[in-house]
Protein backbone atom coordinates (compact mmCIF):
# COMPACT_ATOMS: atom_id res chain seq x y z
CA UNK A 1 0.00 0.00 0.00
CA UNK A 2 1.42 3.34 -0.94
CA UNK A 3 1.35 5.44 2.22
CA UNK A 4 -1.48 7.84 1.79
CA UNK A 5 0.60 10.98 2.02
CA UNK A 6 -1.68 13.32 0.25
CA UNK A 7 -0.39 16.60 -1.01
CA UNK A 8 -2.64 18.31 1.47
CA UNK A 9 -1.14 16.62 4.54
CA UNK A 10 2.29 17.35 3.14
CA UNK A 11 1.47 21.03 2.92
CA UNK A 12 -0.01 21.05 6.41
CA UNK A 13 3.12 19.47 7.84
CA UNK A 14 5.31 21.82 5.86
CA UNK A 15 3.61 24.76 7.55
CA UNK A 16 3.74 23.17 11.02
CA UNK A 17 7.32 22.00 10.61
CA UNK A 18 8.67 25.31 9.36
CA UNK A 19 6.82 27.29 12.04
CA UNK A 20 8.27 25.15 14.82
CA UNK A 21 11.71 25.18 13.24
CA UNK A 22 11.63 28.95 12.92
CA UNK A 23 10.50 29.46 16.53
CA UNK A 24 13.18 27.18 17.94
CA UNK A 25 15.88 28.74 15.81
CA UNK A 26 14.65 32.27 16.43
CA UNK A 27 16.90 33.18 19.40
CA UNK A 28 19.94 32.37 17.28
CA UNK A 29 18.59 34.28 14.29
CA UNK A 30 17.75 37.22 16.53
CA UNK A 31 21.31 37.24 17.93
CA UNK A 32 22.66 37.20 14.40
CA UNK A 33 20.46 40.12 13.30
CA UNK A 34 21.14 42.15 16.43
CA UNK A 35 24.87 41.85 15.88
CA UNK A 36 24.48 44.15 12.85
CA UNK A 37 22.55 46.86 14.68
CA UNK A 38 23.76 49.90 16.53
CA UNK A 39 23.35 49.73 20.31
CA UNK A 40 20.46 52.16 19.96
CA UNK A 41 18.58 50.06 17.42
CA UNK A 42 19.28 46.92 19.41
CA UNK A 43 17.11 48.04 22.34
CA UNK A 44 14.54 49.94 20.28
CA UNK A 45 10.83 49.26 20.75
CA UNK A 46 9.18 48.18 18.58
CA UNK A 47 12.07 45.89 17.63
CA UNK A 48 13.64 46.34 14.22
CA UNK A 49 13.65 43.07 12.32
CA UNK A 50 15.28 43.58 8.96
CA UNK A 51 14.98 47.19 7.90
CA UNK A 52 17.65 48.96 9.87
CA UNK A 53 21.03 50.33 8.93
CA UNK A 54 23.25 47.30 8.91
CA UNK A 55 26.65 47.94 10.44
CA UNK A 56 29.80 45.92 11.06
CA UNK A 57 30.89 48.30 13.80
CA UNK A 58 30.17 45.79 16.61
CA UNK A 59 32.49 43.18 15.22
CA UNK A 60 35.29 45.74 15.02
CA UNK A 61 34.54 46.99 18.53
CA UNK A 62 34.51 43.54 20.10
CA UNK A 63 37.97 42.86 18.74
CA UNK A 64 39.54 46.21 19.58
CA UNK A 65 38.04 46.45 23.06
CA UNK A 66 38.52 43.00 24.44
CA UNK A 67 40.84 41.16 22.09
CA UNK A 68 38.30 38.65 20.84
CA UNK A 69 40.84 36.63 18.89
CA UNK A 70 42.89 35.84 21.96
CA UNK A 71 39.88 34.10 23.47
CA UNK A 72 38.98 32.51 20.17
CA UNK A 73 42.51 31.10 19.95
CA UNK A 74 42.23 29.82 23.50
CA UNK A 75 39.00 28.03 22.62
CA UNK A 76 40.60 26.45 19.56
CA UNK A 77 43.73 25.36 21.41
CA UNK A 78 41.79 23.95 24.35
CA UNK A 79 39.11 22.10 22.38
CA UNK A 80 41.34 20.77 19.59
CA UNK A 81 44.24 20.04 21.95
CA UNK A 82 42.16 18.08 24.42
CA UNK A 83 40.47 16.16 21.62
CA UNK A 84 43.75 15.18 19.95
CA UNK A 85 45.36 14.04 23.20
CA UNK A 86 42.16 12.18 24.02
CA UNK A 87 42.26 10.42 20.65
CA UNK A 88 45.92 9.48 21.12
CA UNK A 89 45.02 7.81 24.41
CA UNK A 90 41.73 6.32 23.27
CA UNK A 91 42.54 4.87 19.85
CA UNK A 92 44.88 2.14 21.16
CA UNK A 93 42.56 1.42 24.07
CA UNK A 94 39.44 1.14 21.92
CA UNK A 95 41.35 -0.89 19.35
CA UNK A 96 42.44 -3.40 21.97
CA UNK A 97 38.95 -3.63 23.43
CA UNK A 98 37.29 -4.11 20.06
CA UNK A 99 39.72 -6.63 18.55
CA UNK A 100 41.10 -8.60 21.46
CA UNK A 101 38.28 -8.48 23.95
CA UNK A 102 38.67 -10.33 27.21
CA UNK A 103 36.15 -11.14 29.89
CA UNK A 104 36.94 -7.88 31.59
CA UNK A 105 36.52 -5.63 28.56
CA UNK A 106 32.88 -4.96 29.26
CA UNK A 107 33.62 -4.14 32.89
CA UNK A 108 36.32 -1.68 31.87
CA UNK A 109 33.96 0.03 29.43
CA UNK A 110 31.24 0.31 32.03
CA UNK A 111 33.70 1.63 34.57
CA UNK A 112 34.91 4.28 32.12
CA UNK A 113 31.33 5.32 31.58
CA UNK A 114 30.78 5.57 35.31
CA UNK A 115 33.61 8.10 35.68
CA UNK A 116 31.60 10.33 33.36
CA UNK A 117 28.73 10.28 35.83
CA UNK A 118 30.76 11.94 38.54
CA UNK A 119 29.49 15.51 38.94
CA UNK A 120 32.27 18.01 38.32
CA UNK A 121 31.39 19.92 41.44
CA UNK A 122 32.30 16.88 43.51
CA UNK A 123 35.95 17.33 42.64
CA UNK A 124 35.97 21.12 42.26
CA UNK A 125 37.73 21.76 45.57
CA UNK A 126 40.71 19.41 45.23
CA UNK A 127 41.19 20.25 41.58
CA UNK A 128 41.13 23.95 42.31
CA UNK A 129 43.70 23.49 45.07
CA UNK A 130 45.94 21.28 42.93
CA UNK A 131 45.76 23.83 40.13
CA UNK A 132 46.57 26.64 42.54
CA UNK A 133 49.55 24.82 44.05
CA UNK A 134 50.96 23.71 40.69
CA UNK A 135 50.49 27.11 39.09
CA UNK A 136 47.99 25.72 36.58
CA UNK A 137 45.16 28.15 37.27
CA UNK A 138 44.35 30.20 34.20
CA UNK A 139 46.67 28.20 31.95
CA UNK A 140 45.72 26.51 28.72
CA UNK A 141 47.73 23.40 29.63
CA UNK A 142 45.68 22.90 32.76
CA UNK A 143 42.38 23.21 30.92
CA UNK A 144 43.51 20.90 28.13
CA UNK A 145 44.36 18.28 30.76
CA UNK A 146 41.01 18.57 32.50
CA UNK A 147 38.94 18.51 29.32
CA UNK A 148 40.93 15.54 28.00
CA UNK A 149 40.01 13.54 31.07
CA UNK A 150 36.40 14.67 31.01
CA UNK A 151 35.86 13.59 27.42
CA UNK A 152 38.10 10.53 27.37
CA UNK A 153 35.27 8.12 28.30
CA UNK A 154 33.09 9.41 25.46
CA UNK A 155 35.97 9.16 23.00
CA UNK A 156 36.77 5.58 24.01
CA UNK A 157 33.11 4.59 23.82
CA UNK A 158 32.45 6.15 20.44
CA UNK A 159 35.61 4.67 18.93
CA UNK A 160 34.76 1.30 20.44
CA UNK A 161 31.33 1.23 18.82
CA UNK A 162 32.84 2.24 15.47
CA UNK A 163 35.73 -0.26 15.67
CA UNK A 164 33.28 -2.99 16.64
CA UNK A 165 31.67 -2.61 13.22
CA UNK A 166 34.90 -3.38 11.38
CA UNK A 167 34.79 -7.10 10.52
CA UNK A 168 37.48 -9.01 12.41
CA UNK A 169 37.98 -11.43 9.51
CA UNK A 170 39.75 -8.75 7.49
CA UNK A 171 42.28 -8.31 10.26
CA UNK A 172 42.81 -12.04 10.49
CA UNK A 173 43.37 -12.27 6.76
CA UNK A 174 45.98 -9.55 7.00
CA UNK A 175 47.62 -11.36 9.88
CA UNK A 176 47.72 -14.59 7.89
CA UNK A 177 49.39 -12.79 5.05
CA UNK A 178 52.12 -11.96 7.52
CA UNK A 179 51.31 -8.34 8.26
CA UNK A 180 52.94 -7.13 11.45
CA UNK A 181 50.92 -5.34 14.08
CA UNK A 182 52.18 -1.98 12.89
CA UNK A 183 51.31 -2.75 9.27
CA UNK A 184 47.96 -4.09 10.32
CA UNK A 185 47.15 -0.83 12.05
CA UNK A 186 48.52 1.47 9.36
CA UNK A 187 47.30 -0.25 6.19
CA UNK A 188 44.24 -2.21 7.20
CA UNK A 189 42.64 -0.72 10.24
CA UNK A 190 43.25 2.98 9.79
CA UNK A 191 41.54 3.40 6.40
CA UNK A 192 38.44 1.66 7.71
CA UNK A 193 38.50 3.50 11.00
CA UNK A 194 39.02 7.01 9.67
CA UNK A 195 35.33 7.95 9.31
CA UNK A 196 34.62 6.84 12.88
CA UNK A 197 37.66 8.67 14.21
CA UNK A 198 36.71 11.81 12.30
CA UNK A 199 33.20 11.95 13.69
CA UNK A 200 34.44 11.20 17.19
CA UNK A 201 36.84 14.09 16.83
CA UNK A 202 34.15 16.44 15.59
CA UNK A 203 31.74 15.69 18.41
CA UNK A 204 34.41 16.03 21.05
CA UNK A 205 35.63 19.36 19.75
CA UNK A 206 32.04 20.57 20.01
CA UNK A 207 31.67 19.28 23.57
CA UNK A 208 34.99 20.79 24.66
CA UNK A 209 34.23 24.10 22.94
CA UNK A 210 30.99 24.49 24.88
CA UNK A 211 32.18 23.10 28.22
CA UNK A 212 31.24 25.70 30.80
CA UNK A 213 32.01 24.45 34.28
CA UNK A 214 35.76 24.04 34.34
CA UNK A 215 36.41 26.76 31.79
CA UNK A 216 34.53 29.21 34.00
CA UNK A 217 36.06 28.08 37.29
CA UNK A 218 39.68 27.53 36.32
CA UNK A 219 40.40 30.50 34.07
CA UNK A 220 40.42 34.24 34.51
CA UNK A 221 42.04 36.38 31.84
CA UNK A 222 44.96 34.67 30.13
CA UNK A 223 43.59 31.27 29.25
CA UNK A 224 39.92 32.27 29.14
CA UNK A 225 38.12 30.63 26.22
CA UNK A 226 34.97 32.04 24.63
CA UNK A 227 32.63 30.65 27.30
CA UNK A 228 34.37 32.78 29.92
CA UNK A 229 34.68 35.73 27.54
CA UNK A 230 30.93 35.78 26.88
CA UNK A 231 30.22 35.37 30.59
CA UNK A 232 32.04 38.67 31.16
CA UNK A 233 29.13 40.34 29.36
CA UNK A 234 26.84 39.41 32.22
CA UNK A 235 27.99 42.36 34.32
CA UNK A 236 24.94 44.49 35.01
CA UNK A 237 26.58 47.86 34.35
CA UNK A 238 26.45 48.71 30.69
CA UNK A 239 24.70 46.00 28.76
CA UNK A 240 25.80 46.15 25.18
CA UNK A 241 23.36 43.96 23.34
CA UNK A 242 24.73 44.55 19.88
CA UNK A 243 28.27 43.80 20.97
CA UNK A 244 27.12 40.81 22.99
CA UNK A 245 25.39 39.57 19.83
CA UNK A 246 28.44 40.09 17.66
CA UNK A 247 30.66 38.25 20.12
CA UNK A 248 28.07 35.49 20.50
CA UNK A 249 27.62 35.07 16.77
CA UNK A 250 31.35 34.63 16.30
CA UNK A 251 31.51 32.25 19.25
CA UNK A 252 28.79 29.90 18.07
CA UNK A 253 29.03 30.08 14.26
CA UNK A 254 32.01 27.73 13.73
CA UNK A 255 30.72 25.14 16.16
CA UNK A 256 27.17 25.32 14.86
CA UNK A 257 28.39 24.48 11.38
CA UNK A 258 30.48 21.60 12.70
CA UNK A 259 27.49 20.45 14.70
CA UNK A 260 25.28 20.36 11.65
CA UNK A 261 27.79 18.12 9.94
CA UNK A 262 27.96 15.74 12.87
CA UNK A 263 24.27 15.47 13.70
CA UNK A 264 24.15 11.72 13.06
CA UNK A 265 27.14 11.03 15.29
CA UNK A 266 25.71 13.20 18.02
CA UNK A 267 23.11 10.59 18.90
CA UNK A 268 25.57 7.75 18.99
CA UNK A 269 28.18 9.69 20.93
CA UNK A 270 25.92 11.12 23.58
CA UNK A 271 24.02 7.93 24.26
CA UNK A 272 27.19 5.82 24.43
CA UNK A 273 25.88 3.69 21.59
CA UNK A 274 22.58 2.98 23.35
CA UNK A 275 20.63 4.61 20.50
CA UNK A 276 21.99 4.43 16.96
CA UNK B 1 41.66 -17.30 20.22
CA UNK B 2 43.67 -14.36 21.39
CA UNK B 3 47.21 -15.51 21.92
CA UNK B 4 49.16 -14.60 24.99
CA UNK B 5 51.19 -12.14 23.02
CA UNK B 6 48.25 -10.21 21.57
CA UNK B 7 46.66 -10.22 24.99
CA UNK B 8 49.77 -8.62 26.46
CA UNK B 9 49.84 -6.09 23.64
CA UNK B 10 46.19 -5.30 24.22
CA UNK B 11 46.89 -4.67 27.86
CA UNK B 12 49.72 -2.29 27.03
CA UNK B 13 47.50 -0.43 24.57
CA UNK B 14 44.77 0.02 27.09
CA UNK B 15 46.88 0.93 30.07
CA UNK B 16 47.56 4.66 29.43
CA UNK B 17 43.87 5.48 29.11
CA UNK B 18 42.85 3.24 31.98
CA UNK B 19 45.57 4.42 34.36
CA UNK B 20 45.02 8.11 33.66
CA UNK B 21 41.28 7.81 33.99
CA UNK B 22 41.69 5.88 37.20
CA UNK B 23 43.95 8.57 38.67
CA UNK B 24 41.58 11.28 37.45
CA UNK B 25 38.73 9.60 39.22
CA UNK B 26 40.30 8.42 42.42
CA UNK B 27 42.79 11.13 43.44
CA UNK B 28 40.41 14.13 43.57
CA UNK B 29 37.64 12.00 45.01
CA UNK B 30 39.82 10.77 47.87
CA UNK B 31 40.98 14.34 48.46
CA UNK B 32 37.38 15.57 48.55
CA UNK B 33 36.52 12.82 51.00
CA UNK B 34 39.52 13.71 53.16
CA UNK B 35 38.78 17.46 53.15
CA UNK B 36 35.16 16.79 54.01
CA UNK B 37 36.20 15.67 57.49
CA UNK B 38 38.39 18.71 58.13
CA UNK B 39 37.76 22.18 59.33
CA UNK B 40 39.56 23.84 56.48
CA UNK B 41 39.00 27.41 55.34
CA UNK B 42 41.39 29.07 52.92
CA UNK B 43 40.96 32.36 54.76
CA UNK B 44 42.20 30.82 58.01
CA UNK B 45 45.27 28.80 57.05
CA UNK B 46 46.85 26.67 59.72
CA UNK B 47 43.65 25.94 61.60
CA UNK B 48 42.90 22.64 59.86
CA UNK B 49 41.73 19.91 62.17
CA UNK B 50 39.67 16.77 62.00
CA UNK B 51 36.09 17.45 62.97
CA UNK B 52 34.47 14.17 61.99
CA UNK B 53 31.06 14.49 60.38
CA UNK B 54 30.48 18.09 61.45
CA UNK B 55 30.76 19.42 57.88
CA UNK B 56 28.12 16.97 56.74
CA UNK B 57 25.93 17.90 59.65
CA UNK B 58 26.22 21.60 58.82
CA UNK B 59 25.67 21.04 55.12
CA UNK B 60 22.71 18.70 55.45
CA UNK B 61 20.92 20.71 58.14
CA UNK B 62 21.47 24.07 56.45
CA UNK B 63 18.07 25.35 55.25
CA UNK B 64 19.87 26.47 52.08
CA UNK B 65 20.58 22.82 51.33
CA UNK B 66 16.90 21.95 51.23
CA UNK B 67 16.08 24.95 49.06
CA UNK B 68 18.93 24.00 46.75
CA UNK B 69 17.85 20.37 46.66
CA UNK B 70 14.27 21.39 45.86
CA UNK B 71 15.52 23.81 43.19
CA UNK B 72 17.68 21.08 41.68
CA UNK B 73 14.75 18.68 41.53
CA UNK B 74 12.41 21.30 40.06
CA UNK B 75 15.02 22.32 37.52
CA UNK B 76 15.69 18.73 36.46
CA UNK B 77 12.04 17.70 36.56
CA UNK B 78 10.71 20.77 34.78
CA UNK B 79 13.30 20.58 32.05
CA UNK B 80 12.67 16.87 31.57
CA UNK B 81 8.94 17.42 31.34
CA UNK B 82 9.29 20.07 28.64
CA UNK B 83 12.00 18.33 26.64
CA UNK B 84 10.51 14.84 26.69
CA UNK B 85 6.96 15.87 25.77
CA UNK B 86 8.19 18.53 23.35
CA UNK B 87 10.73 16.10 21.95
CA UNK B 88 8.12 13.43 21.25
CA UNK B 89 5.81 15.92 19.50
CA UNK B 90 8.67 17.38 17.49
CA UNK B 91 9.97 13.98 16.52
CA UNK B 92 6.50 12.99 15.33
CA UNK B 93 6.31 16.11 13.16
CA UNK B 94 9.82 15.71 11.78
CA UNK B 95 9.07 12.09 10.95
CA UNK B 96 6.36 13.15 8.49
CA UNK B 97 7.39 13.85 4.94
CA UNK B 98 7.24 17.57 4.12
CA UNK B 99 9.01 20.16 2.04
CA UNK B 100 12.40 21.25 3.37
CA UNK B 101 12.49 18.59 6.09
CA UNK B 102 16.27 18.49 6.16
CA UNK B 103 16.56 22.22 6.72
CA UNK B 104 13.95 22.27 9.48
CA UNK B 105 15.85 19.45 11.17
CA UNK B 106 19.00 21.57 11.15
CA UNK B 107 17.10 24.53 12.59
CA UNK B 108 15.66 22.40 15.38
CA UNK B 109 18.96 20.88 16.53
CA UNK B 110 20.86 24.19 16.38
CA UNK B 111 20.33 25.27 20.04
CA UNK B 112 22.27 22.25 21.25
CA UNK B 113 25.47 23.69 19.79
CA UNK B 114 25.13 27.09 21.40
CA UNK B 115 27.46 27.46 24.36
CA UNK B 116 25.58 27.76 27.68
CA UNK B 117 26.85 31.24 28.48
CA UNK B 118 25.64 32.57 25.13
CA UNK B 119 22.17 31.06 25.31
CA UNK B 120 21.69 32.22 28.89
CA UNK B 121 22.71 35.81 28.17
CA UNK B 122 20.82 36.08 24.91
CA UNK B 123 17.63 34.82 26.53
CA UNK B 124 18.04 36.90 29.65
CA UNK B 125 18.71 40.16 27.85
CA UNK B 126 17.31 40.19 24.37
CA UNK B 127 14.24 38.03 24.91
CA UNK B 128 13.30 38.21 28.59
CA UNK B 129 14.30 41.76 29.47
CA UNK B 130 11.22 43.32 31.14
CA UNK B 131 11.46 46.62 29.21
CA UNK B 132 13.38 46.18 25.98
CA UNK B 133 13.08 42.42 25.54
CA UNK B 134 11.17 40.86 22.69
CA UNK B 135 8.75 39.01 24.97
CA UNK B 136 7.88 42.28 26.70
CA UNK B 137 7.14 43.87 23.34
CA UNK B 138 4.94 40.93 22.31
CA UNK B 139 3.06 41.12 25.62
CA UNK B 140 2.53 44.87 25.25
CA UNK B 141 1.33 44.60 21.69
CA UNK B 142 -1.39 42.29 22.98
CA UNK B 143 -2.16 44.83 25.66
CA UNK B 144 -0.74 42.65 28.44
CA UNK B 145 1.55 43.53 31.31
CA UNK B 146 5.07 42.27 30.44
CA UNK B 147 6.48 39.61 32.73
CA UNK B 148 9.63 40.51 34.63
CA UNK B 149 10.99 37.03 34.12
CA UNK B 150 14.01 36.92 36.40
CA UNK B 151 12.31 38.85 39.21
CA UNK B 152 8.91 37.12 39.18
CA UNK B 153 9.68 33.58 38.04
CA UNK B 154 13.47 33.21 38.21
CA UNK B 155 13.65 29.44 38.42
CA UNK B 156 11.09 28.96 35.66
CA UNK B 157 13.09 31.34 33.45
CA UNK B 158 16.18 29.21 33.91
CA UNK B 159 14.15 26.08 33.20
CA UNK B 160 12.99 27.65 29.92
CA UNK B 161 16.56 28.43 28.86
CA UNK B 162 17.88 25.01 29.79
CA UNK B 163 14.91 23.30 28.12
CA UNK B 164 15.60 25.24 24.92
CA UNK B 165 19.16 23.91 24.98
CA UNK B 166 18.17 20.30 25.60
CA UNK B 167 15.04 20.03 23.44
CA UNK B 168 17.16 19.30 20.35
CA UNK B 169 18.91 16.43 22.11
CA UNK B 170 15.64 14.78 23.10
CA UNK B 171 14.15 15.39 19.66
CA UNK B 172 17.13 13.98 17.81
CA UNK B 173 17.29 10.79 19.87
CA UNK B 174 13.53 10.21 19.76
CA UNK B 175 13.50 10.88 16.03
CA UNK B 176 16.29 8.36 15.50
CA UNK B 177 14.32 5.80 17.49
CA UNK B 178 11.11 6.65 15.65
CA UNK B 179 12.72 6.10 12.29
CA UNK B 180 13.71 2.59 13.26
CA UNK B 181 10.05 1.69 13.75
CA UNK B 182 8.99 -0.96 11.31
CA UNK B 183 6.86 0.65 8.61
CA UNK B 184 4.96 -2.56 7.97
CA UNK B 185 3.77 -2.73 11.55
CA UNK B 186 2.35 0.74 11.22
CA UNK B 187 0.61 -0.14 8.01
CA UNK B 188 -0.79 -3.34 9.49
CA UNK B 189 -2.22 -1.38 12.39
CA UNK B 190 -3.60 1.17 10.00
CA UNK B 191 -5.32 -1.52 7.93
CA UNK B 192 -6.78 -3.06 11.08
CA UNK B 193 -8.49 0.26 11.53
CA UNK B 194 -6.41 1.63 14.41
CA UNK B 195 -6.76 5.40 14.59
CA UNK B 196 -3.84 7.77 14.85
CA UNK B 197 -4.16 8.06 18.63
CA UNK B 198 -4.39 4.36 19.40
CA UNK B 199 -1.52 3.74 16.95
CA UNK B 200 0.52 6.22 18.95
CA UNK B 201 -0.37 4.74 22.33
CA UNK B 202 -0.10 1.05 21.49
CA UNK B 203 2.61 1.03 18.85
CA UNK B 204 4.75 4.14 18.79
CA UNK B 205 5.02 4.87 22.51
CA UNK B 206 6.11 1.33 23.52
CA UNK B 207 8.65 1.43 20.72
CA UNK B 208 10.00 4.74 22.02
CA UNK B 209 10.09 3.70 25.67
CA UNK B 210 13.75 2.70 25.64
CA UNK B 211 14.82 5.88 23.89
CA UNK B 212 12.75 7.93 26.34
CA UNK B 213 14.46 6.21 29.24
CA UNK B 214 17.86 6.97 27.73
CA UNK B 215 16.91 10.62 27.23
CA UNK B 216 15.68 10.96 30.81
CA UNK B 217 18.72 9.33 32.37
CA UNK B 218 21.37 11.10 30.30
CA UNK B 219 19.73 14.48 30.63
CA UNK B 220 19.38 14.00 34.37
CA UNK B 221 23.12 13.45 34.67
CA UNK B 222 23.83 16.71 32.84
CA UNK B 223 20.97 18.70 34.38
CA UNK B 224 22.04 17.87 37.92
CA UNK B 225 25.12 19.99 37.25
CA UNK B 226 23.61 23.00 35.49
CA UNK B 227 25.97 25.82 36.40
CA UNK B 228 26.84 28.38 33.72
CA UNK B 229 23.21 29.32 33.06
CA UNK B 230 22.76 30.23 36.72
CA UNK B 231 26.10 31.98 37.06
CA UNK B 232 25.54 34.43 34.20
CA UNK B 233 21.84 35.14 34.77
CA UNK B 234 20.93 35.22 38.46
CA UNK B 235 24.02 34.27 40.48
CA UNK B 236 21.70 31.95 42.33
CA UNK B 237 19.33 34.76 43.31
CA UNK B 238 17.14 36.54 44.09
CA UNK B 239 18.10 35.30 47.54
CA UNK B 240 18.78 31.65 46.87
CA UNK B 241 15.72 31.12 44.67
CA UNK B 242 17.73 29.75 41.77
CA UNK B 243 20.59 28.14 43.68
CA UNK B 244 20.94 24.46 42.86
CA UNK B 245 23.25 21.99 44.61
CA UNK B 246 26.07 22.59 42.15
CA UNK B 247 25.86 26.34 42.59
CA UNK B 248 25.59 26.06 46.38
CA UNK B 249 28.81 24.07 46.54
CA UNK B 250 30.52 26.46 44.15
CA UNK B 251 29.60 29.39 46.41
CA UNK B 252 30.87 27.60 49.46
CA UNK B 253 34.14 26.67 47.80
CA UNK B 254 35.16 29.62 45.67
CA UNK B 255 33.28 32.50 47.27
CA UNK B 256 33.44 31.56 50.96
CA UNK B 257 36.63 29.49 50.70
CA UNK B 258 35.12 26.87 52.98
CA UNK B 259 37.01 23.86 51.67
CA UNK B 260 35.69 21.45 54.28
CA UNK B 261 32.03 22.37 53.87
CA UNK B 262 32.20 22.43 50.08
CA UNK B 263 33.87 19.02 50.08
CA UNK B 264 31.11 17.55 52.21
CA UNK B 265 28.63 19.06 49.75
CA UNK B 266 30.63 17.61 46.86
CA UNK B 267 30.37 14.13 48.34
CA UNK B 268 26.62 14.60 48.74
CA UNK B 269 26.38 15.62 45.07
CA UNK B 270 28.41 12.58 44.03
CA UNK B 271 26.07 10.30 45.96
CA UNK B 272 23.00 11.90 44.37
CA UNK B 273 24.44 11.55 40.87
CA UNK B 274 25.42 7.97 41.55
CA UNK B 275 21.85 7.02 42.30
CA UNK B 276 20.92 8.07 38.77
CA UNK B 277 24.09 6.67 37.27
CA UNK B 278 23.36 3.27 38.77
CA UNK B 279 20.24 2.90 36.63
CA UNK B 280 21.83 4.36 33.51
CA UNK B 281 24.82 2.04 33.68
CA UNK B 282 22.59 -0.98 34.07
CA UNK B 283 20.48 0.05 31.11
CA UNK B 284 23.44 0.59 28.82
CA UNK B 285 25.19 -2.52 30.09
CA UNK B 286 22.16 -4.58 29.20
CA UNK B 287 22.28 -3.09 25.74
CA UNK B 288 25.94 -4.05 25.37
CA UNK B 289 25.15 -7.73 25.77
CA UNK B 290 22.75 -7.85 22.88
Amino acid sequence: MARATTTRSKIVFTVIGWTIGFLIFFPILWTFLTSFKTEGTAIATPPQFLFFDWTLENYREVQSRSDYFKHFTNSVVISVGSTLIGLALAIPAAWAMAFSPTKRTKDILMWMLSTKMMPSVGVLVPLYLIFRDWGLLDTRIGLVAVLTMINLPIIVWMLYTYFKEIPGEILEAARMDGASLMKEIVYVLTPMAVPGIASTMLLNIILAWNEAFWTLNLTAANAAPLTQFIASYSSPEGLFWAKLSAASTMAIAPILIMGWFSQKQLVRGLTFGAVK
Amino acid sequence: MATLQTRATARIMMSPAVILLFLWMIVPLVMTLYFSFLRYNLLMPGTEENIGFLNYQYFLTDPAFFTALANTLILVGGTLLITVIGGILLALVLDQPFFGQGIVRLLVIAPFFVMPTVSALVWKNMLMHPVNGLFAWIARSFGLQPVDWFAQVPLFSIILIVAWQWLPFATLILLTALQSLDGEQKEAAEMDGAGAISRFIYLVLPHLSRAITVVILIQTIFLLSVFAEILVTTNGGPGIQTTNITYLIYMQALLQFDVGGASAGGIVAVVLANIVAFFLIRLIGKNLER
